[in-house]
């Protein structure tokens, strides 16, 4: 098999990668992979994987050069992530979630935590729950036609939204 | 901080726990990050050194931590970091990093805590033997008790917010360091450590890469931390890791079986070597302390202090080696040092090896 770079050299390097959802082959001559920033002889971190070469999908618009969207809080730009592979602050994860929502689908077994929650977090932990439950409720009373249900639903999730925001305002 | 307090005993996981002969020991490590600064690889100096004097301050007060020592990493001599490294209490990572990077380590070595690595928080708890549900107990008292006076970063979607996306949920990495020999003299540890990458487990040599990996020793960890409860990881962990000790014994007993003078020619070959050469270097002693803690488990070598292989796998590495001469020493001296070392422990808690072959 040829690099598919060089398209002369033979592709001795392979990389699998599962980009939202769908399996990614990179074949690579070793010049074009050291070339591309693929070190082989230091072992590679899923996330540089992940993050690396060919991990754009395709439908994504290009990085804009300058004035490039940044993290509001630390100033992180998605080009700082993409080189080390490592966020800036808490509220990156905001700042790049549509960015990071592949990524974090393709490491782990799901998208919802399940572990432990800090002490002050329970009850907002218990909002998002029962909010992801009422969506779950809502989408099936929608599917089965049965509107007056699914307006009862909306109704429950629009003051348990409500009720969130509230208690989120008065905290800094 | 003294560092030479460490080398003088034994760490908290050396002594023998559940399943010992195959599982050496068991950790767990939680990533936790304050939710009012920038992790650590992107903050500035004086953030880091606020969060670091913050929680070197703070940590101390829990009351799972009691009797400690802490230091900054510029506090440190390369040799101290070493030592540290070495013994499994801070990272390389760490060990690189200077003012505003620290480690806090109760006495007994069961817990350390690193500060200001890729996160915040790097809390560990090392237990011997196959015991991931007690280290993840303990580790999870202590998170509770610092999230008492801190508060952290934390999504209801995604967790505990850490600095690389790999980390996110739990943030809990729990791992049991395994010797298989058995299952490298079989050829089988190739597929062992193919099936637990298919189901999201992690195995890499403890010492070197692959299959390779000196002293046959393998460290098998959870991948995936979202999603799941801490207790979910920690069963899985443990079930596995029981299936992977129930395919070591097996291995082993049908090589004793296939050749029976194989294997006690390998241990007592291990034991006759470490008992009286004068130059070890580190590879070959891994590889023949492996082979002999094989004969221990086997009870074709008898040591009174099942232990001090244990200890000698530790106290025999560079750091360890130069700490207890009290100065640096080249290569070839670390090499005699070694053999002088392991010769003087392990005569010391022989049990009559030679009465027992000649019964």
């Amino acid at each position: 098999m040829k690099c598919e770079v060089c398209k002369s050299a033979e592709a001795t390097i392979h990389l699998t990668q599962v980009v939202d959802g769908s399996i990614q082959k990179v074949h690579l001559c070793e010049s074009c992979a050291a070339e591309s920033g693929v070190d082989v002889n230091s072992p590679m971190s899923i996330t540089d994987i992940l993050l690396g070469l060919g991990g754009e999908p395709a439908d994504l618009p290009p990085p804009v050069k300058s004035g490039e969207r940044s993290c509001p809080r630390c100033h992180l730009r998605r080009v700082d992530f993409k080189k080390s592979g490592r966020l800036g602050c808490p509220e990156c994860y905001e700042a790049f979630a549509e960015e990071l929502a592949p990524v974090i689908r393709a490491m782990h077994r799901n998208e919802q935590h399940r572990g432990k929650v800090p002490e002050r977090e329970q009850e907002r932990m218990q909002n998002t729950l029962q909010a992801a439950e009422l969506k779950n409720q809502l989408e099936a009373a929608v599917s089965r036609e049965d509107y007056e249900e699914a307006a009862q639903i909306r109704d429950k999730l629009a003051a348990l939204r409500a009720t969130a925001v509230n208690e989120q305002e008065p905290s800094p | 901080m003294n560092t030479g307090q460490y080398i003088e005993r034994s760490s908290a996981w050396m002594p023998s726990g559940p399943e010992s002969g195959v599982a050496i020991s068991s950790r767990v490590r939680l990533a936790r990050n304050m939710a009012d600064a920038a992790f650590p690889g992107w903050a500035g100096e004086e953030d880091r050194i606020r969060v670091w004097e913050q929680l070197r301050d703070l940590l101390p007060a829990c009351p799972s931590i009691k009797n400690y020592q802490a230091a900054g990493m510029d506090e440190l001599s390369g040799l101290d970091k070493q030592i540290l490294f070495e013994r499994h209490l801070i990272s390389r990572e760490l060990a690189e990093r200077s003012r505003g990077s620290g480690v806090v380590i109760r006495d007994d070595e069961v817990v350390a805590v690193m500060i200001n690595e890729e996160d915040h928080i790097r809390l560990q708890c090392i237990r011997p033997g196959l015991d991931i549900a007690a280290a993840w107990k303990e580790a999870d008292a202590l998170d509770s008790e610092i999230e008492g006076s801190v508060d952290f970063s934390f999504s209801p979607q995604l967790g505990y917010l850490t600095a690389c996306p790999s980390n996110v949920g739990t943030g809990m990495r729990a791992s049991v360091m395994l010797h298989v020999p058995g299952l490298v003299l079989t050829k089988e540890i190739n597929a062992v450590v193919k099936g637990m990458a298919k189901i999201g487990l992690a195995v890499r040599g403890l010492w070197g890469e692959g299959s390779e990996a000196a002293g046959n020793m393998f460290q098998v960890s959870n991948q995936m931390t979202l999603g799941e409860s801490e207790e979910d990881i920690v069963d899985q962990l443990e079930q596995i890791v029981q299936e992977i000790i129930e395919h070591e014994r097996n291995a082993r007993w049908r090589v004793l079986e296939a050749d029976e003078h194989r294997i006690h020619d390998l241990a007592g070959r291990a034991y006759g070597i470490l008992a009286h050469a004068h130059i070890l270097t580190s590879k070959e002693a891994l590889d023949l302390l492996s082979d002999l803690r094989l004969g221990v488990d086997m009870g074709i070598v008898d040591l009174r202090n099942e232990c001090v292989i244990n200890e000698l796998l530790i106290l025999s590495q560079p750091g360890h080696l130069q700490k207890q001469e009290g100065r640096k020493l080249k290569a070839t001296e670390r090499d005699i040092r070694r053999a002088e070392l392991i010769r003087e422990r392990i005569k010391a808690s022989k049990n009559d090896l030679d009465g027992k072959e000649h019964e």
